[in-house]
């Protein structure tokens, strides 16, 4: 879909993929439009994100800052305002909208921004999780049972409502387990802006910089278990 | 720019409304009716549309086409469960159903269309200019197929679409230009034939959908409906009468129904009257708004579950809305308004004419689109999820469903088998993990280069637009050459088959005229024959014999034209008649000057007093 980037370099110093209006052919100073002949200019494909909307490659993001961003982003680029322009301007305001949305959407939300962050500094991430995290495999395994008994239980049995209770306060202690996991996460992301705002290259900054990705990595995908596993339970308890 | 009108095409109801000094307008008809009924009958003199149809209804039920947005991009399977109800006849035709009147066969875009023509016709005699462009709603939950069938029906009523938009965000248009709302809102739909919910965000002047959800096939249709089996039921245990076997007493019990309920909106109880086919008398049976709301109850409640799942999905709870909008007509029902009220916990709006509103909406768009109003944008997004069709019959989702729209995902194909030349990709939409609980949407062919297995690869798009219709493009690669793709829908219109049906229209339009003129000249040769008979009472002691004898034998002509099928013959002995009440005319005009002048009443002096 995209290519990923591995440079550490800030987004801001990223030169722009393009150089030259493609309806001009002056140089391009303008962010968005050509400063000359003021021509809505593609967002190139190969631009991140974050990029994108105009952020640094951070975790913590300013939720009214990038709501304002992509409002304005939008009035510069849906295809409502490009009805009565050419066809060309008209394929660059749709590429450019479905960019936005798409950014936005990934940026807007805490975890789905870090699996994109994941994603853009180490590579593919999404390893789907097939087995339960090792300090839960204990406790997984009891509910799966518990889980087939209730299936089977009779409706209005009285078994039934004994293991919907016991389903329930597990349901519970998971969904607490998963609000943990989000605060371990919370913490890595405030390490890694810390670490990025440093600008270290040193060696230290390196490994420092390849554990908090790791830990992302893992507690992410175990998160993901854990939610997978809780809607589960939701929608089987009701 | 030309100017662009906005139109909601509903299931009952259908109206077109424009945009003048920042401000929406409905346009209405000559006798200040606002809303076009989407009625059409098949006629001896061709066929009629809106008001002039709906008298079809009980006339001609077989060859009168109601309801018809039930069935846009739909097979006839997907509505088997409901065939029963309707009095004409459907069949299908490449995955498209097809409404048999008479001889010939109509798709529902094409159905559709004839109603599109009509409040063409509306906004060129209001404006006085020729209309070709124009927006038009569609539920928000409409899936791709019905979406893209509404494009097709614009398109063969000659309109350039140039934005299909949902109907609950035209709503919050109007609300937020017209009543300054701002805030979080939740717009709960409830039409003739569909329910939607949206919950938007509106904040400077830039109106966020959050998440949409809804039911295609929910609406006061169905509420007419419990209540017409009702009566259906007790007349054939009170008179032993089937009504099923009376196709034309079935539509009086449907509209009947739809009456009773109305008044029960207002009052607590109403009284129903039919007249029972076979001389059995009549059926009169007294309705009390509480027996009213036992029998709708569960639809009322359906409602709820789509309510809640779009406030999830936005990651809201209804604590966090600022504002609740009713729309459409039958959020006037208080059961309704007591629902929404209790899952909400918030009193909902209804300042604007709920019939009306989402007319208006489309006009505010309409005018965003022409660069009128240039503060205001909509970003709407996709009711469903959409993926495609992988190994083990899955879907794998590639949009997902509240996505804002235009949203793009691109996949990349490669071949199994050296020298492989072609790749089927099968399109899905919806929210369930097998691809047959989807509703398939398209299928086309990848063309591959034939090399070793693996080595192709192939790029494809799948755009979702600003109009919430899907566009597929192709790319090898490795060349970087671009391919044109065939994609086939599943439950549509091929191109060729709208092109023809644009052709068509053409030809029936000049059908339709003859027929439209043929009425017009009926009813003006009727209403000059009332004010010649009327004159004729008032003065006809003033002129003489010949006058008289001439005037009587012009009436007659003028009668006899109107039973013949020519408007030209009609024109020609009005025109006749009108040389020959001159005098009369004259010698009136003169006595009620004179009447005038002298202060009397014209009565006075010609009852020969």
């Amino acid at each position: 879909m995209y290519h990923h980037t591995h440079s550490t370099v800030g987004p801001r110093e990223l030169p722009m993929a393009r150089s030259m209006c493609w309806h001009c052919q002056s140089e391009v100073a303008g962010e968005y439009f050509c400063e000359r002949c003021v021509k809505v200019q593609p967002v190139s494909k190969d631009l991140d994100y974050f990029t994108c909307l105009g952020f640094p490659r951070r975790l913590t993001i300013d939720q009214h800052q990038l709501e304002t961003k992509f409002y304005e982003l939008s009035r510069a680029f849906h295809p409502d305002f490009y009805q009565n322009k050419s066809a060309a301007e008209q394929t660059i305001s749709l590429g450019n909208s479905a960019m936005l949305n798409i950014a936005y959407r990934t940026l807007r939300d805490p975890i789905e921004r870090a699996e994109y962050l994941l994603d853009l500094e180490a590579g593919s991430v999404k390893e789907i999780r097939n087995s339960p995290p090792a300090d839960l495999f204990e406790e997984i395994l009891e509910l799966q049972d518990t889980l087939s008994e209730y299936r089977a239980a009779g409706h209005a049995s009285e078994t039934e409502s004994t293991l919907r209770a016991k389903l329930q306060s597990e349901r519970n202690t998971l969904e607490q387990r998963q609000r943990e996991m989000e605060a371990t996460l919370q913490q890595l992301f405030v390490q890694w802006d810390t670490l990025q705002d440093r600008g270290e290259a040193t060696d230290q900054a390196r490994t420092e910089r390849d554990r908090i990705l790791k830990q992302m990595r893992e507690n992410l995908s175990n998160r993901t278990y854990v939610k997978n596993i809780v809607s589960d339970l939701a929608s089987t308890i009701g | 720019m030309a100017r662009i009108v906005g139109i909601d095409l509903g299931t009952t109801n259908s109206l077109v409304a424009y945009m003048a000094d920042g401000r929406p307008r409905v346009i209405p008809d000559r006798h200040d009716r606002t809303m076009v009924p989407s009625v059409v009958a098949m006629t001896d003199n061709g066929l009629i549309v809106g008001d002039p149809a709906k008298e079809h209804l009980t006339r001609n039920p077989e060859r009168t086409v109601y309801s018809v947005k039930r069935f846009m991009g739909k097979s006839l399977e997907d509505v088997q469960g409901e065939l029963a109800y309707f009095p004409y006849h459907l069949t299908e035709q490449g995955g498209v159903i097809r409404i048999k009147l008479g001889e010939k066969t109509y798709s529902p875009p094409q159905i559709s269309a004839m109603i599109l023509k009509e409040l063409k016709r509306r906004a060129e005699a209001h404006l006085g200019e020729s209309i070709t462009k124009a927006v038009i709603t569609v539920p928000a939950y409409f899936n791709d197929s019905q979406r893209q069938a509404t494009k097709d029906a614009g398109m063969i009523a000659g309109l350039d679409v140039l934005r299909i938009i949902n109907e609950p965000t035209a709503a919050s248009l109007a609300y937020g230009l017209q009543q300054k709302m701002q805030g979080t809102i939740a717009v709960y739909d409830l039409g003739g034939g569909t329910f939607d919910i949206s919950i938007l965000k509106l904040k400077n002047g830039i109106f966020e959908v959050l998440a949409t959800n809804g039911d295609t096939h929910l609406g006061g249709d169905d509420f007419d409906r419990q209540i017409a089996n009702l009566f259906v039921k007790e007349i054939s245990e009170q008179h032993g009468l089937d009504l099923n076997a009376y196709p034309d007493h079935m539509q009086a019990v449907r509209l009947e129904a739809e009456r009773a309920k109305i008044r029960l909106s207002d009052e607590l109880k109403t009284t129903a009257i039919l007249d029972l086919p076979e001389s059995k008398g009549r059926y009169s049976r007294d309705l009390t708004r509480d027996q009213l709301e036992s029998l709708t109850m569960e639809l009322v409640e359906r409602t709820l579950g789509p309510c809640r799942l779009a406030l999830n999905d936005a990651g809201l709870t209804s604590s966090d809305l600022d504002e609740v909008v009713l729309v459409g007509g039958a959020t006037r029902m208080p059961l309704v308004r007591q629902h929404v009220e209790a899952l909400f916990g918030k009193q909902p709006h209804c300042e604007l004419n709920p019939d009306e509103v989402v007319a208006l909406g489309a006009a505010v768009q309409a005018d965003i689109l022409g660069g009128g109003t240039t503060d205001l944008l909509l970003l709407d997004v996709t009711p469903l999820s959409l993926g495609i069709e992988t190994m083990g019959a899955v879907m794998s989702s590639l949009i997902r469903r509240n996505t804002t729209i235009p949203a793009s995902a691109k996949e990349m194909f490669t071949t199994y088998v050296d020298g492989q030349t072609g790749v089927d990709i099968h399109i899905l939409q919806g929210e369930r993990e097998l691809v047959k609980d989807n509703r398939s949407l398209a299928r086309f062919r990848l063309k591959v280069p034939p090399l070793p297995a693996g080595v192709p690869r192939i790029e494809v798009t799948f755009l979702i637009d600003a109009n919430g219709i899907l566009n597929v493009s192709a790319r090898d690669v490795r060349t970087g050459a671009t391919q044109s793709l065939a994609v086939k829908p599943s439950y549509g219109l091929s191109d060729d088959e709208v092109e023809r049906m644009i052709g068509e229209s053409f030809k029936f339009a000049a059908d339709d005229l003859k027929a439209r003129q043929l009425i017009e000249a009926r009813t003006e040769a009727e209403a000059i024959l009332m004010a010649t008979e009327k004159a004729l009472k008032q003065g006809s002691h003033l002129v003489g014999e010949e006058d008289l004898s001439s005037i009587r034998a012009s009436m007659a002509a003028v009668e006899a034209a109107k039973s013949g099928e020519d408007h030209k013959t009609i024109r020609a002995k009005m025109a006749d008649l009108e040389k020959a009440t001159h005098h009369l005319a004259e010698v009136l005009m003169d006595t009620s000057l004179k009447a005038a002048l002298e202060n009397k009443k014209l009565s006075e002096l010609t009852s020969g007093k």
